[in-house]
């Protein structure tokens, strides 16, 4: 066992807790993929544990195996001590585990009652369940500051409240180790402080919480002890107050990185995209943006932060062409039409538009597609891939694909293998080797890092910060509160369609922004 | 990483499919107490085993490499026309228009209109389900086989009402004139001094349906116009975002695949029956399907699958006529193969996968 000596330090450590979870050995694959290799991990009882790597590296393939989805191969697991096999769900359940997963399994049109005790209803009858529920849902929700009306519909809830719901289903269940799988990734920073006071609460009442995640700062804030993946393997298991997050980072990565991205002043030129008065109704006829009004310069990064679903997305399709929408925008003095024949990504293209969307692999890539007929997506009409009017120069293509992909550090440099088989990060490579070589005059990003390894971030960083040195407008969307705030020149919040406001990236900070994310404007200082 | 190599892929997964078919095939003659290695060697014989036989295979063929590009490009624009049986009929329609009503000097110029006009009428029944797709939404599994029906009742009524000679109780077309007859593929092997049975139906439109497949080939992988449709094939919103306009792409992938199942007319209306009758597609637009499946929807798998078709086709024909397996028996025997390449794929696929996998670790 390749870590046993780590373990036997933490033993040392604290040999007065007794361990919740204990894994040992665990290995799966998947075909001829090692997704976890002898695995083993020691979760003391009444602790945060976290468990942090990289997207890929087989953090939620060993939860699944804890929670019976999965069957590993080979490896043990203990919990309080008795060795115990987990088949499916249920016997998670009953041995104790509770899971909160990414994307909530919640009935959105049941009422938080009836979400919570669906699957554990004792007898025929839902009265005498519902008035033990509502009972124990009362205590529960003063012990742990859950509040959740239990008579609220699910539908209703925001994002936060459906987390608790999630949170309170499990510990109706009894459940004594609770597993969260990147809990924070659609919460705003004042609801993910929430969720943390929530934890710590549970964890003073004597539960163990294992928090999956890829952020450093929640690891660094909120746990014990630490295990990092890579690559399926366990690297290391800390102590969270021995370590730093740039250790952590090179411990994930395995080699060193740059969590500081170095950034020059800016220096603005003339105004280059001017939005006024967007409006859209989506094909259901909802108002996803209302009267949103901003403007680009030259050489400037205005990014947009918000909790996913509030309008970003939609604002980076209208400006990329893929949407119609109402209102006026401008390029330099040149209109751009939101509706009719020239309403579309490829004239926006021609206009000197790039989009680096949210979705690569829905949007930015086909799967199926080899590199070099990614690199012509969007572009293939392009005269410097054609022979002749009827045929492609596909050579061509291929050419500046290996040309591209080798000033990218795309790997393998391969420009005939299917995108589906590159990583995140050389896949999100591609997409911005693509836009960006162009060199266009606005550059739209949405969640550039989304499921990207660390080392790609910071690749993909400077080539942004690179535009916008080279005197070009940056219109960023992100997700990612960290990295909108250390990119962006000028900082947008958007909250349910509408634009809270613009400010000045040196003139702001976390808490202001965190309350523009959660609708409140205009924002006052020292709430949170 | 690529699980299998290309050639394994392309070859490999569909020839142990096609032999798991036969094998099953052979069982069931066997039930029916007949023996099948005879069984196989009277359809090898009778679709193989002499230039008549080649010629009734290759004429089959020639139909299936049409409806079966005709299925391919479409699926590579991510669309299932299963109108190629309705296209074909319109494709009929259209060649007897030109071939009767238009006295031509010479075949080859008849040849020319009946292409262009069996191309032309069967992209015109095409286009009409992909507009209601494109446009309102309707799907076109659905419309395309409701068109099927139209089709054929279409030509039902053209047929008796219109085109029928007087007199006539048959419905179908009067003859065409001897100056539209297309040349046997005879006498076009002739010129090369190949031999070649007279007594076939196979013709020149098999050279057409081999310049078609070459022409697929360029137009998917070698045209901006095929790159598009493989690019919203895969996924449309990717295509969105690229800018392709996906109305018009499914209306053009919808032509050309209609346009393609209607040149099978070419070969069935001219080269054969020289006349137009009720029911000359047979069932030949829903083998294009089953050709496509196994060909990969690339157009020299096409080839290869229409050949397979073609043999079992005529061969099962053989079968029916010299011993006592039923006719019926053919259509099992294709259905097993279409089951295997198509919709069993996976289940021959993952062994040979894991097959290969275990030679790559031991190799390394």
């Amino acid at each position: 066992m390749n870590s046993s000596d780590i373990l036997g330090r933490q033993e040392t450590a604290a040999p007065s807790l007794p361990l919740a979870i204990e894994l040992r050995g665990i290995s799966k694959a998947f075909g001829t993929v090692q997704a976890n290799k002898d695995i083993s991990i020691q979760v003391k009882a009444g602790t945060i544990h976290g468990i942090i790597g990289e997207n890929g590296a087989g953090k939620s393939t060993l939860m699944s195996i804890l929670y019976g989805f999965y069957k590993a191969d080979e490896g043990q697991i203990l919990i309080k001590g008795i060795p115990t096999i987990i088949p499916d769900s249920q016997s998670a359940i009953r041995a104790g585990i509770g899971m909160v997963f990414q994307h909530f399994k919640l009935v959105q049109n049941f009422s938080v009652l009836e979400n919570v005790i669906l699957g554990a209803e004792d007898g025929a009858l839902l009265g005498p369940s519902f008035t033990r529920a509502r009972n124990v849902l009362a205590d529960l929700s003063a012990e742990y500051d859950l509040d959740v009306d239990p008579d609220a519909v699910v539908e209703n809830l925001s994002v936060g409240h459906q987390q608790r719901v999630e949170i309170l289903k499990a510990l109706y269940r009894q459940a004594e180790i609770l597993i969260l799988d990147e809990p924070t990734g659609v919460l705003t920073p004042a609801e993910a402080n929430h969720l943390f006071r929530i934890l710590r609460g549970l964890k003073a009442q004597g539960k163990t919480i294992i928090l999956i995640t890829h952020k450093l700062r929640e690891i660094m804030d909120i746990t014990d002890h630490v295990s990092v993946m890579r690559q399926g393997q366990i690297v290391s298991s800390l102590e969270t107050s021995e370590t730093s997050p740039q250790d952590l980072a090179e411990r994930m990565v395995g080699r060193k990185v740059l969590l500081q991205i170095s950034k020059s002043a800016p220096n603005y030129g003339d105004e280059v995209l001017r939005v006024e008065g967007l409006t859209l109704h989506d094909e259901q006829g909802v108002e996803r943006l209302s009267d949103v009004a901003f403007s680009i310069r030259a050489g400037e990064i205005l990014g947009i932060a918000g909790v996913a679903g509030n309008g970003q997305s939609h604002l980076l399709e209208v400006l990329a062409g893929i949407r119609n929408a109402q209102g006026r925008a401008f390029l330099k003095s040149e209109v751009l039409n939101l509706t009719g024949k020239s309403a579309n990504a490829q004239s926006r293209r021609a206009m000197g538009i790039a989009h680096i969307p949210e979705d690569r692999q829905d949007m930015g890539l086909i799967m199926d597609f080899m590199a070099w007929e990614n690199m012509g997506l969007g572009y293939h009409n392009d005269p410097l891939y054609q022979h002749n009017r009827w045929f492609m120069n596909n050579d061509a293509l291929l050419d500046e694909t290996a040309a591209k992909m080798d000033r990218f550090d795309v790997r393998p440099p391969i420009p005939t293998l299917a995108a589906k088989n590159f990583s995140g990060g050389n896949q999100q490579k591609i997409v911005v080797a693509r836009e960006i070589e162009r060199v266009p005059d606005v550059l739209l990003i949405g969640q550039p890092t989304r499921g990207v390894d660390i080392g790609a971030i910071e690749f993909i960083h400077q080539q942004i910060i690179a535009l916008r040195d080279a005197g070009k407008a940056i219109l960023l969307v992100s997700v990612e509160l960290d990295e909108i705030m250390s990119l962006s020149d000028r900082i947008g919040v958007m909250f349910d369609g509408h634009l809270m406001g613009v400010k000045d990236a040196t003139q702001t900070n976390v808490n202001e922004i965190g309350l523009m994310m959660a609708g409140i404007a205009p924002p006052q200082e020292g709430i949170i | 990483m690529e699980k299998l190599p290309k050639w394994a892929d392309a070859f490999l997964v569909p020839l142990v499919s096609v032999f798991i078919a036969f094998s099953i095939s052979g069982l069931v003659i066997l039930a029916v107490g007949e023996d099948p290695i005879a069984a196989l060697r009277v359809m090898i014989d009778g679709a193989l085993g002499s230039t008549y036989g080649w010629g009734y295979t290759l004429y089959y063929a020639t139909n299936f490499m049409f409806t079966g590009l005709g299925v391919a490009v479409a699926f590579h624009a991510g669309l299932f026309n299963i109108g190629g049986e309705g296209q074909a009929t319109l494709g009929g329609l259209g060649v007897a228009l030109v071939c009767l009503f238009i006295p031509w000097p010479h075949w080859s110029l008849a040849l020319c209109a009946a292409i262009v006009s069996s191309a032309l009428f069967a992209a015109l029944w095409a286009a009409i389900p992909a507009w209601l797709q494109a446009k309102r939404g309707s799907h076109i599994v659905i419309t395309t086989i409701m068109f099927n029906f139209i089709a054929a009742s279409l030509l039902n009524y053209i047929l008796v009402n219109q085109l029928r000679p007087k007199g006539s109780m048959d419905p179908a077309s009067a003859r065409f004139p001897q100056a539209t007859n297309l040349p046997g593929l005879d006498q076009v092997l002739g010129l090369f001094g190949i031999p070649f049975s007279s007594k076939t139906p196979a013709n020149i439109s098999l050279i057409i349906a081999m310049i078609c497949c070459i022409l697929v080939w360029f137009l998917i992988w070698h045209t901006r116009l095929g790159f598009a449709i493989r690019a919203f094939g895969k996924s449309e919103k990717a295509a969105v975002y690229a800018g392709i306009n996906p109305v018009r792409i499914t209306l053009y992938a919808m032509i050309i695949s209609g346009a393609l199942a209607g040149l099978m007319a070419v070969n069935t209306v001219q080269g054969e029956a020289n006349r137009l009758l009720l029911n000359s597609v047979e069932g030949a637009g829903f083998i294009g399907i089953a050709v496509s499946l196994m060909g990969r929807g690339h157009p020299f798998g096409v080839f290869l699958a229409a050949l397979l078709f073609g043999f079992l086709y005529q061969g099962g024909a053989e079968l029916a006529l010299w011993t006592k397996i039923p006719r019926e028996l053919i259509t099992v025997i294709q259905a097993l193969v279409i089951l295997f390449t198509g919709a069993l794929d996976q289940m021959v696929r993952r062994p040979i996968e894991i097959t290969f996998a275990l030679f790559k670790k031991k190799e390394h």
